[in-house]
Parts: structure tokens; C-alpha cells; sequence
């Protein structure tokens, strides 16, 4: 830690540093891309991951924060915070050449806060529709109705992007450019399709079958959750998690309650650990079927689909008899978990890993196996490792590309240490490994459940927990394992029992951002199969 | 008169006053024996072979591809045929939050549907907005763009729910004028004059 801070000072003398969770280096605007550029490149540092890029409105001035990640120095994670105080005209260099993942993320920063990012390609509104008024998650947003009414007017295509320019001589200038070009041919896909998973807008220029460039349009189920989080307590804002990813509930709430957990200081009871992992594992399970299913079904084949829902259903019915719901659980609260286990619990489960091994083999006979799967999946989609590390692809499709980058293993979380399991890796670093990574993983998981279900432990299922929850002056920032990546938790307070700002730093947001790269060059029918082994949850990225 | 459903007994629905008042509404003014019985056949044939327009934003549609799903098999109603495009769809079953990008291509897609058609508000978010209600980009509820005649509460519903609700539709079907009558496009014409395309939040 303190060859880190040796190292940046020398870099730039006028960081002051904090202590804290992790470091936190402060910087002045001018300072921050030579830094940002020498904690990339220099030996020693080589912060290759951009694990997320948080807007932030501290009223006197707005500003972002960077957290980065080492994978060379054991995946040490420090935080760099940038604030300008020009309100008007904020305008922050980008890292976007540095860390491709920044390529969205910073839109979307641009989208909530307006700050402008100095040399970005792009610089569109991400979420919003093009003519909104206002930047929303400003503290001094005007929330005026008649700014921005509901519009049932279409909106005009984004064909023109602007991109701010420095200059050798230090000034900005606005430089308007094209998404597309004169002459390209335009395919819009979405944003109502039954293959996006969800409403998720493609539009891909094509020259002949093959994809030339694709452009992705979200926003058309941005709920403003991180918004609607300010004005609510605590434990009021741990059930918009299971509706962001809900294929992946649990382990969403579970970084949600870590996060505040940690905040707060508080203990958790053994036996509420143990439930929260193995409900994780069996949520990661269901997803994965969920997974194959579609996958299978957007190539045709809908028989799979349905094998994979006939063992999601048994899964669905354990979270009912537990937790009362069979989607959207609820069930991870601040302290512990809701509800105790339903008496046939284990059962429940001890039956589902007995059949589980000899289904898979099943799927395998039905679809991986296929002459069809295999020549649409292998081979196509390719990301190589070191754009998975630099567009931070992480979970499953980040091991597809051979990436160990299994939060579970690298930042360990809950009674994770103790458990004995494998991070699936695979090389192929196709649509196929990623489809394959996910099948493996549901064996490992099921290895999980089998160690923990006759060792749950008695005890309380909830630590005390105050009626009001506040947390004192800070921020933190927790990581999961989500059943389609690296899922991310900022919670800065200040004080009071209302969150300053929450941040949910989605893998889906950074699978949908190599859309661009993965199906360059291949055909315009592959478009689908990429995305559908991808697996993103549109919800999660629009957030 | 009783409108009968295959799947499920009259006095196991909850709210059959409502379906008596549209029996009473439909006798009320009287009909022709040919056309009546050609209604009636119509309307049979319709109920019994509805097909969705696939239109899930969030965690609802996952509840509705369980619903196409081996266990709950929507087949056993006529629904299965779940259609891509809004020209072979008879009804929209909005699944999830609806939000201000949306709200338009929402509002083409159901324009696009082919009479007779139908819309179905499922789980909270359709029908009000949900937990989302508060925000600054979220449409409180489909009504406010959309005529729906069936809502369908929950978050997400559960399949059971789903079909309940489907059923109610059907039912509803059963009692509708096809020929004159009451015509259900004058009152889809007057949701929209009440209804038109700039307008301010509500509330």
C-alpha cells in the first residue's frame, strides 16, 4: 500500500491521500489523466481494471469516482475521486482509451450529471430520451413535471454525436461527428424483440450479411432507481435490487445488505451466512438454466427451453416454500436473512443436487452436442483476454475468455474462503465457452450446496438491528458474485438515514458495451446468438 | 345468462358482478337472432384462440416464459402462440415497468395491433407504476397511455395469476358485441381523445 502512495506522488505531487476501505487519492481535474494514464501503464501499479466509475454530486462541486483494480498485485482495488467545481460547464478528461469500459459508463455520467467528458468519441445521453431537460441525479434537478411531461411523440434517431476535443494549445473544442456514416446501411433490431432478451435497441449497419458496427440505444426501462434510492431509508432500497437483475436476486440483495453490514459494522450470525450463500448458489443455478434455455431457444431450439425450465421450476418452488415468493424474493434484509429455512429445505435441496448431474448430461446429449449449437456458437463472438480484462467483462463470459475473475475467489466475501470449489475457466473465448462456462458452473455450484446443506448451522437467522438505520459519514463499496458477473455496490452517506448517493455498478451494463466488438464481422444472424451468450438482463443495465 | 368458461366454474371468479353488468348491457339493447348467434360464434372462436404480443420489459416476462413453460403450459387455453409482431397478436400483455423512452413505441405497437384487440396491465408496474412510481421517468400505470381491460396485480404475478386474468379476458370476450352494438372502437376513439399525445404528468 505505501509503494502505491510513493508512486503517485512522484507521478503527481498534489494527490493527498486517505486512508480508509481502501485508498482513496484525491486529484485535481488537470492531474488526472497523466495519473490515470501511469497507474495503467507503469510496472508495479498496472491497474488494468476499471471496476467502476461513479457521478457524484457533492453540491459545491460535481465530480466522479474511479475505483481500479490490479489484477498483477492480487487484485488490489484503490479509488481515485475527481471533482470540478464549475457547475455550468463541468468537463473531466476521459479514460475511455485507457479502460474501454469507460466508453458507456461515461455517457452515462454524462446523462445524470452532465459532466462532459474531454477527448470521449461519443458524447450522447445514454438513458434519457435525447430531448430531456436537466441532468436527474443532480441534487438541484428541477423535478418539475412540465419540463419533461411524458412525450408520445417519437424521438428522432441519434445520427449525430459530438465529441470535445482538446486542443494542443489546451483549449475545447466541439467536434460534431456521425454514428454512422453517408452511405452505411442501417438494421434497427429492438427495442421490442423477442431475441434482445428484454427491450434492448440495436442498430447495426451492415454491409451485405455482415455486421459493420453496432450501435446500442438503452434506456427503455431506465427506472431512475439510483434516484428513488436518495429519497428512501435503508431498508426501503433493498428490494429494488431484486428487481434490477432478477435472475440474479439474492446475490444483488446480498451486496446490498454486505454493503450496509459493513457500514454499520454489524456481526452476521453463522446460520443467516450459511442461507444467504447456499440461496445465492441456487439463484445462480435457475439463472444458469434460465440461460441455456434461452440460448437454446433464440438458435431454434425450443425443446431445450423447456428441460431448462422443468429444473428451474423445482428451484423456484424451494425460494417459494422459504422465502414466499418464487421471483422477486425479498428475502436478505440489513442483519440476516427474513425467514427462517422451511422444514423441507434441505430435502429440497439434497434431491435437486442428486438429479442435477445426470440433467446436465442431458442437456449436453440435447443441445451442446449439436451439430447446429456448435456451428453457430463456435467461433463466433470473439473476446479475446485483453479486451475482456479492458471492457471489464467479468462472470461467466469474462472465464469464457480465460479471465480468472471470479469475485468469490479474488475478493472473498461471507464463508466464500471456506468453501471448496473451482472457478471454471475455459480459453475459447466464443460464444460457445461462454455457454459452456455456465453449464460447468451450475456443477459447481451444486458442489457448493452439497457442502453446506448438512452443515447448517443453529442459531439466529438476524443480528439486532436498530429501527432506524443510519450509517455514519463515508462511503464503501462492496462486490458480489452475481450470476452474470462482477455486481458492485456505492453507498457515500452522510450521516443521516436517507443514502447521500447509491451507485449499482451492473455486469450487464459492461457485457452490452463489447456488443460492438464481439459481432463486428460476423453475420447479422449471429447478432443474436452473441447476445443471447452474453446473457444480459436488460433491467440490470438500465437500471 | 352465464358466461362459461371451459377451465373454471362461474362462482369460483371473484367478480362476477362485473361480468352480469356487461351480460345486462349486452341484452339491453337487443339483437337479431343470426347475428347474435354469429356473435356468440365469433366470440368463441376469439376467446379461445388468443394470441399475446410479446411485450415483457422486466421480471413479469420471465414469469410469463415459465407460463409458456412445461408446468404451467398456457397451451391448455388456446394462448401459446406467443407473436413477435403486433399485426398477428390479438392482445398486448404489457409485462413491467414502462418508462417515458418507452411510452411511444408502446403506444405504435398497440396502434399496429389488428381489431379486435385487447391490452392486459400485469403486475404492479403496468398497473401503477409500482415501486417505481416515485420516479422522474416512469409512466404511473399503462391506463395512462393505453385503454386496458385487464389488470392483473402482483410483482411479478405469479402464473396462476396470469391465467385468472386471461380468463377474465376470455370471459370478457364472450359478452362483447362483435356486430354493432356497443362497438368497442368508439371507445377505444374516445380513450385516445381523452388520452392525446402531448400531455403533462398527472399527479
Amino acid at each position: 500500500m505505501s509503494d502505491i502512495k510513493e508512486l503517485i506522488s512522484g507521478i503527481c505531487p498534489g494527490a493527498t491521500f486517505t486512508e480508509g476501505e481502501t485508498l482513496l487519492v484525491t486529484v485535481e481535474e488537470k492531474d488526472w489523466y497523466p495519473l490515470a494514464k501511469a497507474l495503467k501503464e507503469t510496472k508495479g501499479l498496472e491497474f488494468d481494471v476499471l471496476s467502476a466509475l461513479i457521478g457524484m454530486d457533492w453540491k459545491e462541486s460535481l465530480g466522479v469516482m474511479y475505483y481500479l483494480t490490479s489484477t498483477s498485485r492480487g487484485w488490489e482495488m484503490i479509488s481515485v475521486k475527481v471533482a470540478v467545481a464549475d457547475r455550468e460547464n463541468p468537463m473531466i478528461h476521459s479514460v475511455s482509451d485507457l479502460w474501454k469500459v469507460a466508453l458507456f459508463q461515461e455517457r452515462e455520467v454524462y446523462d445524470f450529471y452532465g459532466i462532459k467528458f474531454i477527448n470521449h468519441p461519443d458524447m450522447r445521453r445514454f438513458f434519457l430520451r435525447n430531448d430531456w431537460v436537466g441532468y436527474p441525479l443532480r441534487k438541484d434537478y428541477d423535478t418539475n413535471p412540465a419540463l419533461n411531461p411524458l412525450r408520445m411523440t417519437d424521438e428522432e434517431n441519434e445520427d449525430d454525436t459530438v465529441s470535445y476535443v482538446e486542443q494542443p494549445d489546451g483549449k475545447i473544442k466541439e467536434v460534431p461527428g456521425k454514428v454512422f456514416e453517408e452511405s452505411d446501411y442501417v438494421v434497427n433490431i429492438g427495442p421490442q424483440h423477442p431475441s434482445t432478451h428484454g427491450v434492448m435497441r440495436f442498430r447495426a449497419s451492415v454491409d451485405g450479411e455482415t455486421v459493420k458496427k453496432v450501435d446500442v440505444v438503452s434506456g427503455y426501462i431506465h427506472r431512475g432507481i439510483e434516484k428513488l434510492s436518495e429519497n428512501l431509508t435503508y431498508p426501503q432500497i433493498l428490494h429494488f435490487t431484486d428487481r434490477m437483475d432478477y435472475m440474479s436476486a439474492h446475490q444483488n440483495r446480498h451486496c446490498l445488505c454486505m454493503c450496509i453490514e459493513k457500514a454499520m459494522g454489524l456481526e452476521i450470525p453463522r446460520r443467516a451466512q450459511v442461507i444467504r450463500v447456499m440461496m445465492d448458489e441456487l439463484m445462480r443455478i435457475s439463472s444458469h438454466l434460465l440461460a441455456f434455455g434461452c440460448t437454446a431457444m433464440d438458435l431454434g431450439a425450443t425443446t431445450a427451453f423447456f428441460y431448462g425450465f422443468r429444473e428451474r421450476e423445482m428451484i423456484l418452488d424451494i425460494f417459494e416454500r422459504t422465502c414466499g415468493a418464487r421471483m422477486s424474493m425479498n428475502y436478505n434484509v440489513i442483519g440476516g436473512v427474513i425467514a427462517d429455512l422451511h422444514p423441507d429445505f434441505v430435502k429440497d435441496v439434497k434431491h435437486l443436487i442428486e438429479i442435477m448431474p445426470d440433467r446436465l448430461k442431458e442437456y449436453h446429449k440435447v443441445f451442446s452436442g449439436n451439430i447446429i449449437a456448435k456451428n453457430r456458437l463456435k467461433k463466433v463472438g470473439m473476446l479475446p483476454k485483453e479486451d475482456a480484462i479492458n471492457y471489464d467483462i467479468t462472470g461467466p463470459s469474462g472465464r469464457g475468455s480465460n479471465w480468472s475473475c471470479d469475485c468469490r475467489k479474488v475478493h472473498p466475501y461471507s464463508i466464500y474462503p471456506e468453501l471448496d470449489f473451482e472457478e471454471v475457466l475455459l480459453d475459447g473465448c466464443d460464444s460457445y465457452a461462454r455457454y459452456m462456462v455456465r453449464m460447468k458452473e451450475i456443477e459447481q455450484s451444486c458442489r457448493i450446496l452439497a457442502q453446506l446443506v448438512d452443515n447448517i448451522p443453529e442459531g439466529d437467522i438476524r443480528a439486532q438491528v436498530p429501527k432506524v438505520v443510519k450509517l455514519p459519514v463515508g462511503h464503501w463499496y462492496q462486490q458480489v458474485e452475481a450470476s452474470r458477473g462482477t455486481f458492485g455496490v456505492y453507498i457515500e452517506s452522510d450521516g443521516g438515514k436517507n443514502p447521500y448517493r447509491v451507485h449499482f455498478q451492473s455486469p450487464c451494463f459492461n457485457l452490452v458495451g463489447v456488443m460492438d466488438l464481439t459481432c463486428r464481422g460476423n453475420m447479422i444472424a449471429d447478432l443474436i446468438t452473441i447476445g443471447a451468450a452474453l446473457d444480459f438482463v436488460i433491467p440490470d443495465i438500465d437500471r | 345468462m352465464d358466461v362459461k368458461i371451459k377451465s373454471m366454474k362461474h362462482e369460483d371468479f371473484k367478480d362476477n358482478e362485473y361480468i352480469d353488468k356487461l351480460v345486462e348491457e349486452l341484452n339491453a339493447t337487443g339483437a337479431n337472432v343470426m347475428v347474435g348467434k354469429l356473435d356468440q360464434l365469433i366470440n368463441w372462436g376469439i376467446s379461445n384462440s388468443l394470441w399475446p404480443l410479446t411485450f415483457g420489459t422486466s421480471c413479469c416476462a420471465i414469469e410469463f416464459m415459465s407460463l409458456g413453460a412445461a408446468r404451467y403450459d398456457m397451451a391448455r387455453f388456446g394462448f401459446e402462440v406467443a407473436r413477435n409482431s403486433p399485426r398477428q397478436a390479438d392482445y398486448i400483455m404489457v409485462q413491467g415497468t414502462i418508462v417515458y423512452r418507452m411510452a411511444p413505441v408502446l403506444r405504435r405497437l398497440y396502434e399496429q395491433l389488428a381489431e379486435p384487440k385487447y391490452v392486459i396491465a400485469c403486475g404492479g408496474c403496468a398497473v401503477s407504476g409500482g415501486p417505481f412510481k416515485n420516479s422522474y421517468c416512469v409512466v404511473k400505470g399503462v391506463d395512462e397511455i393505453l385503454p386496458v381491460d385487464v389488470y392483473i396485480p402482483g410483482c411479478p404475478p405469479r402464473p396462476e395469476a396470469f391465467f385468472y386474468g386471461l380468463m377474465q379476458l376470455q370471459r370478457k370476450i364472450k359478452v362483447q358485441k362483435f356486430f354493432g352494438g356497443v362497438n368497442r372502437k368508439e371507445k377505444i376513439e374516445e380513450f385516445f381523445a381523452e388520452h392525446p399525445e402531448e400531455k403533462g404528468r398527472i399527479g
